[in-house]
């Protein structure tokens, strides 16, 4: 089904009205409420009245992940905490965390556009879903669950890990529908035949997978195994948490919802737009947001964007899957994971200098894996083995307290980490997509 | 009283502890006592050598992370019992063994160990008390 036809399936120059009133009012909104973007704005030169259309947006300066850490917590909202009644905290690439906050309408919003997705993957009012994207401070345990209120799923909240009881639950509740990360589907699906359970004869139909990066080569594994239909899901907590984008069944791309996420593909380095079908930067703002509105936010996320109307009658323009980043982040177990904030955590701790290396591997339908390789310098090494032990130790614990991920961390010899041009390279990924 | 120990850090790889000799040897330095304390992941190895200075050069020469400790070595008498006896004055007076480990060659009917105390001066004179006697930084060059 379609949840929102008639914003899903609006004529294109109808949408682009919508859009365009929108955006001048998105345009006024944020000059007079925020004092941040008022001064971005005048220093571009631009006054919200020279917004007249959404084709005007290119006059807009962009927002980066850099304003949302210099600005922490709240230079960026445009409400007062008064009306914020609910936030999330995400991983910054060093220091401050990222700080989203909703309004009563925002989360209105992410309500509807998580039941467009939910729609658009296939669910029907009435279905049960099996939500196993973790809740708390991370958007995905909650979107997901919001949208399932919203069009009337019966919701499991079962958060993540817990694989047996995961599993047993769907034996006992038969729910249609499954959301996680897909690399959590497949390992689901591997403890699954442990427990003597065929996973083709499990309740799953539907998948709304996302967090993290996949391929279609994953995509054909999943549905294969669980014998079910897996759909991609896309968002990121600064615009909203998932809910941004989804694939409908004919898996052609994500639909994203450009009445409210208005998307531009640009090239990174220009900042222009590339031409239609290239791929490049996403850059979204978005149209209706209250308590943090980001206008023309660098995604740092690689897709092209198709624009016709897709066979499923949705007019919104479809996102490909994310071909790569334009930064070094990369996503471990559906968290987001910056070098750099390793290299701060390794420059906190006494005596330790920033060589190290992130190898992150994930073994067939096992989950991702992490270590840390650090160089010991003389400062650091003792010829004690506790001395050691407790310094490994304490690394993996600041490492675990900052990013929420279990890390291996293994002490190696001084220049035995690959430089290449002078440079330590900071990650070796081995995972097969 | 304290003789110097050179403490070395060595991944668990092949030929780690091979390099870190052979190195030792081309620079002519003769190790007096050795020891390997290994973890799942990594090892230190813990010698007594007849140049420290010497070494300790041509290991950060190498690239080698290599730090000096001071520690004590210790004649044990050779026969039943003898270690036993040190160990017991050592646990009476309430001194603290880090790690301890023994020497390659015998000092006439003597054992020689190396003990690696939390505080190296109070076990010293905790030792010299009770007339036990200890190789000096000398002798150990000598031998």
């Amino acid at each position: 089904m379609i949840w929102n036809e008639k914003y899903e399936c609006m004529p294109v120059n109808e949408l682009k009205q919508v859009q365009s009133e929108r955006l001048k009012k998105l345009a006024a909104y944020i000059y007079t409420n925020c004092s941040v973007y008022k001064d971005k704005f005048d220093k571009a030169g631009i006054k919200p009245d020279a917004i007249r259309s959404i084709d005007d947006i290119k006059k807009l300066p962009f927002t980066t992940k850099i304003d949302m850490r210099d600005n922490y917590p709240y230079g960026l909202f445009c409400k007062d905490q008064k009306e914020v009644i609910e936030i999330h905290v995400s991983s910054g690439t060093t220091g401050n965390p990222t700080l989203v906050g909703y309004t009563r309408d925002d989360i209105k919003l992410w309500s509807e556009v998580m039941a467009r997705c939910m729609a658009c993957a296939g669910a029907e009012p009435g279905d049960t879903i099996q939500n196993a994207y973790g809740y708390g401070l991370f958007t995905g345990g909650l979107g997901a669950h919001y949208g399932g209120l919203e069009m009337g799923l019966r919701v499991i909240p079962m958060s993540s890990g817990q694989t047996q009881r995961q599993l047993k639950i769907m034996q006992d509740f038969k729910p249609k529908i499954i959301s996680c990360t897909p690399s959590y589907a497949l390992y689901m699906a591997e403890e699954a035949r442990e427990m003597g359970i065929d996973p083709k004869k499990g309740s799953w139909k539907i998948g709304v997978f996302g967090a993290e990066p996949w391929s279609e080569k994953m995509r054909n594994e999943i549905e294969a195994t669980w014998n079910m239909l897996a759909t991609d899901i896309y968002g990121l907590s600064e615009i909203i948490g998932p809910g941004v984008a989804q694939e409908c069944p004919n898996k052609n791309g994500l639909h994203i919802f450009s009445d409210v996420f208005y998307p531009e593909i640009i090239d990174p380095d220009s900042g222009e737009a590339v031409a239609e079908g290239q791929d490049g930067e996403l850059v979204i703002t978005t149209l209706t947001k209250q308590a943090i509105p980001l206008i023309r936010y660098r995604t740092r996320d690689i897709v092209s964007i198709n624009y016709e109307k897709c066979k499923c009658g949705r007019t919104s323009p479809r996102i490909s899957k994310i071909k790569g980043r334009t930064d070094d982040m990369i996503v471990v177990r559906g968290i987001n994971v910056f070098p750099s904030q390793i290299e701060h955590v390794l420059l906190g701790i006494k005596g330790t200098e920033p060589h190290y290396q992130i190898i992150v591997d994930r073994q067939q339908h096992q989950l991702d894996e992490v270590e840390v390789l650090v160089e010991v310098n003389s400062k650091m090494f003792s010829d004690e083995v506790k001395q050691l032990e407790e310094l490994k130790r304490k690394i993996k614990k600041e490492i675990s307290a900052v990013l929420s991920i279990s890390a291996k961390v293994t002490l190696v010899e001084p220049k035995t980490i690959e430089r290449s041009m002078g440079k330590a390279k900071r990650v070796i990924d081995k995972r097969q997509m | 009283m304290k003789i110097k120990q050179i403490s070395i850090f060595l991944e668990n790889r092949k030929g780690r502890l091979y390099d870190v000799c052979s190195l030792l040897g081309k620079n002519d330095i003769n190790i007096r006592a050795l020891n390997v304390a290994e973890t799942e992941s990594f090892g230190i190895l813990r010698i007594v050598v007849n140049k420290p200075d010497v070494a300790i050069k041509v290991f950060k020469d190498a690239d080698i992370v290599a730090k000096i400790t001071d520690v004590i070595a210790i004649e044990v008498d050779d026969r039943p019992g003898g270690l036993a006896d040190i160990l017991k004055v050592l646990a009476d007076e309430d001194v603290n063994i880090e790690y301890m480990y023994g020497f390659v060659e015998k000092s006439s009917d003597r054992a020689l160990m190396v003990f690696r105390f939390d505080d190296v001066d109070k076990a010293a004179a905790i030792l010299k008390k009770h007339n036990i006697r200890i190789v000096t930084e000398q002798s150990v060059r000598e031998l």
